[in-house]
């Protein structure tokens, strides 16, 4: 679950990591009174689930609040095209009004889980900013990666150590220390996957302070943080994913015109996998578990029919433990329930297979049942011409 | 022979009184798993499906011998309970539960290394030695008893994996899903090695997805290690790039993960990949050819 960088911000503030002050704004307006408020000069920064917002336009240093408001209007009025949003860009719904802060020197810092080493990791470099990845692949030696034991947690020893090389010295090194010791901290109490400073600043003044923040909670512990549902924004993810989300399904927006319905994740990158190579293409990735119930494929079955692209629709289902005849039953509920007339394909595996075949067969709905994968991905691809 | 499992395993189930937990039991049990205990907090004494229920688990081993257990007991306390099962000196634990935070599981596996526990899971299939004993939620009818090793990272595809060689006439000797979550017990490497020492397997087919780095690793063990045939299939081909959040990510991966690059370096190890999912079964066959090794003929 990802949150926006003045959420971060907060959650950053509450462990007493400096952060610049700021608004947040929902319209051009509001934008222009902040801009007032911080004395006109100000960074004006749009509020997406995404990052490489500065080089796509969504950063802007402004001098007066007229130039915060018009600037505004312009970032409210279109998606957010960048580099980690994919093309369709994304929504802007808030935009963080900001002091600008006077810079002496820029640094990178996240925390984040290293699956390979099975740790949470502490990265951290003097070359901060946008370019961050181009000198991870270029001087790798500018990357100072610590492992984070998870029986010790991070020492303030190992923080020292980081602290100094990025070249801090003195009072701010300390500060730095008692800085990651913090956000190490705040890793661990909000069940972060994610938690990145980008840059982190040294200020004129002399003060460490975040300058952006992104945060990415692990959604297996949103249990245990009643907040978190309450911060999501949900202007910046589909409807339908919002509406799957709601019932434990996995689904993704795609470009084609093949409705799929597939239970687990594998499968599902393999059904699209298949189709693409049958010269089909996909309208979306929807995974309804593993363990695919009567009810989960009955709604998956909904969503799909929302989707207005949706020409064709292919189910895989590798049941196994659950029966195909309930499977079946499943799709003719909810196929007959919307009158679905488009061609649907289905390919079954599992128990009570031909049962469920049978039950499909005789349920009107214009369905093909397949023999195996491939058949079955073809004879979708056939039935769209 | 096998790896992992066999007909002499003594298998607990930790949370074997709830719905998934019983209904598995039962499962497991007809496909001829010795379910000799049961552990769910609270319920010590009772008997369910004539199978005796123990308060901890160390109290189950201490009356049944149990050496295996599989897991059902719910996220919350699903991390405590592969640590109750390590602590009590379980050699292999299958953990199926879904949905384990990773702040709760980064811990597990650092005091997993200094344990002779091996780990399984979280959030997987879980172990199949066809024919003779099945600890987790795969459909056991799509198996067959042979000398194929399979591991994955996937629940679902290793079904489709699995029925693919079979219906080829590929038996298997064990089939292992280690899970699909961020951290997990037994990694590939760990699975390939097993089934490098085990004379009973003849080849192994790996199944791989997008993602991470752990399919390039296996494959260069598998170059510098491996004496048998590997054949594989790596899912996410054609998917798109997804949404991301910041930069750590691209950063300690190096920008690994894609599909080509596994595939690529897979191939460069001498792994036969297949090319399509629906060929899946036939890149074994392939991979098994030059072995020189008697390929069971189809009975169907």
């Amino acid at each position: 679950m990802n949150i926006h960088e003045y959420q971060a911000k907060e959650i950053l503030n509450s462990y007493d990591i400096p952060i610049p002050r700021g608004h947040v704004a929902l319209t051009s307006d509001q934008v222009e009174r902040a801009s007032k408020m911080m004395g006109g000069r100000c960074v004006v920064k749009a509020q997406i689930y995404a990052g490489g917002r500065g080089k796509a336009g969504g950063v802007r240093l402004v001098d007066y609040p007229e130039q915060a408001q018009e600037y505004a209007k312009e970032i409210f009025s279109r998606p957010l095209v960048t580099s980690q949003t994919g093309p369709a860009g994304l929504k802007v719904r808030r935009i963080l009004v900001e002091e600008a802060v006077e810079i002496a020197r820029e640094f990178y810092l996240s925390i984040t889980l290293d699956r390979e080493n099975s740790c949470y990791v502490l990265i951290a470099s003097a070359e901060g900013g946008m370019d961050i990845e181009q000198v991870a692949l270029k001087c790798p030696q500018k990357i100072h990666t610590l492992p984070i034991d998870p029986l010790t947690g991070l020492r303030p020893y190992q923080a020292r150590k980081i602290a100094l090389e990025l070249g801090l010295t003195g009072s701010v090194c300390e500060d730095c220390v008692e800085l990651l010791m913090n956000l190490y901290r705040a890793s661990q109490e909000k069940d972060c996957t994610l938690i990145e400073i980008n840059p982190l600043v040294v200020t004129k003044a002399g003060w460490l302070m975040a300058m952006d923040a992104k945060i990415t909670f692990d959604d297996n512990a949103v249990y245990r943080h009643r907040e978190y549902p309450d911060m999501m924004d949900y202007s910046q993810l589909d409807p339908l994913e919002i509406t799957a989300g709601k019932y434990d399904l996995s689904y993704i927006k795609l470009t084609g015109s093949i409705g799929c319905l597939v239970n687990g994740a594998g499968l599902a990158m393999a059904t699209l996998d298949v189709l693409k190579e049958c010269g089909g293409d996909p309208a979306n990735f929807l995974d309804v578990g593993g363990g695919a119930t009567r009810e989960k494929v009955a709604e998956a079955f909904r969503i799909i029919l929302q989707d207005k692209d949706v020409k064709g629709i292919f189910v895989n289902i590798f049941g196994g433990i659950m029966r195909c005849d309930v499977i079946a039953n499943g799709i003719i509920e909810a196929a007959g329930e919307v009158h679905c007339s488009l061609p649907i394909v289905v390919r079954m595996d599992g128990s009570e297979v031909e049962l469920g075949k049978g039950l499909l067969r005789e349920s009107g709905l214009n369905v093909q049942v397949g023999d195996n994968l491939g058949d079955a991905a073809s004879r979708i691809v056939k039935m769209l011409g | 022979m096998s790896i992992l499992l066999n007909k002499d395993s003594r298998i607990l189930v930790q949370g074997i009184t709830g719905r998934s937990g019983l209904f598995h039991t039962q499962q497991c049990r007809e496909y001829g798993a010795n379910i000799v205990a049961g552990v769910t907090p609270g319920k010590g004494g009772i008997h369910i499906e004539g199978i005796p229920v123990f308060n901890t688990v160390a109290e189950a081993i201490k009356h049944t011998e149990a050496n295996v257990s599989m897991i059902f007991v719910p996220p919350p306390s699903a991390a405590d309970a592969i640590l109750e099962a390590a602590d009590a000196g379980v050699e292999l634990t299958v953990c199926i539960t879904e949905g384990i935070p990773v702040r709760d599981m980064v811990p597990v596996k650092a005091i997993l290394r200094g344990s002779r526990t091996l780990l399984v899971g979280p959030n997987c299939p879980g172990v199949i030695t066809p024919g003779e004993c099945k600890v987790g939620i795969m459909p056991g009818h799509i198996h067959k008893k042979g000398k194929i090793g399979v591991v994955s990272r996937s629940g679902t595809l290793t079904y489709e994996a699995v029925k693919q060689l079979t219906d080829v006439g590929l038996g298997q000797s064990t089939c292992v899903g280690i899970g699909g979550d961020p951290i997990i017990g037994m990694n590939f490497i760990d699975v390939l090695s097993l089934f490098n020492q085990d004379p009973d397997t003849a080849g192994i087919f790996m199944i791989g997805e997008i993602g991470g780095g752990a399919e390039e690793a296996a494959a260069e063990w598998i170059r510098n290690n491996m004496t048998k045939p590997v054949a594989a299939f790596i899912a996410g081909v054609t998917a798109p790039p997804g949404k991301r959040m910041g930069h750590a990510g691209a950063i300690i991966t190096g920008g690994k993960g894609k599909a080509e690059d596994k595939i690529r370096t897979l191939m460069d190890c001498g792994v036969v990949v297949s090319t399509s999912p629906t060929k899946m079964g036939e890149a074994m066959l392939k991979a098994m050819e030059p072995t020189g090794k008697t390929i069971p003929q189809t009975s169907q």
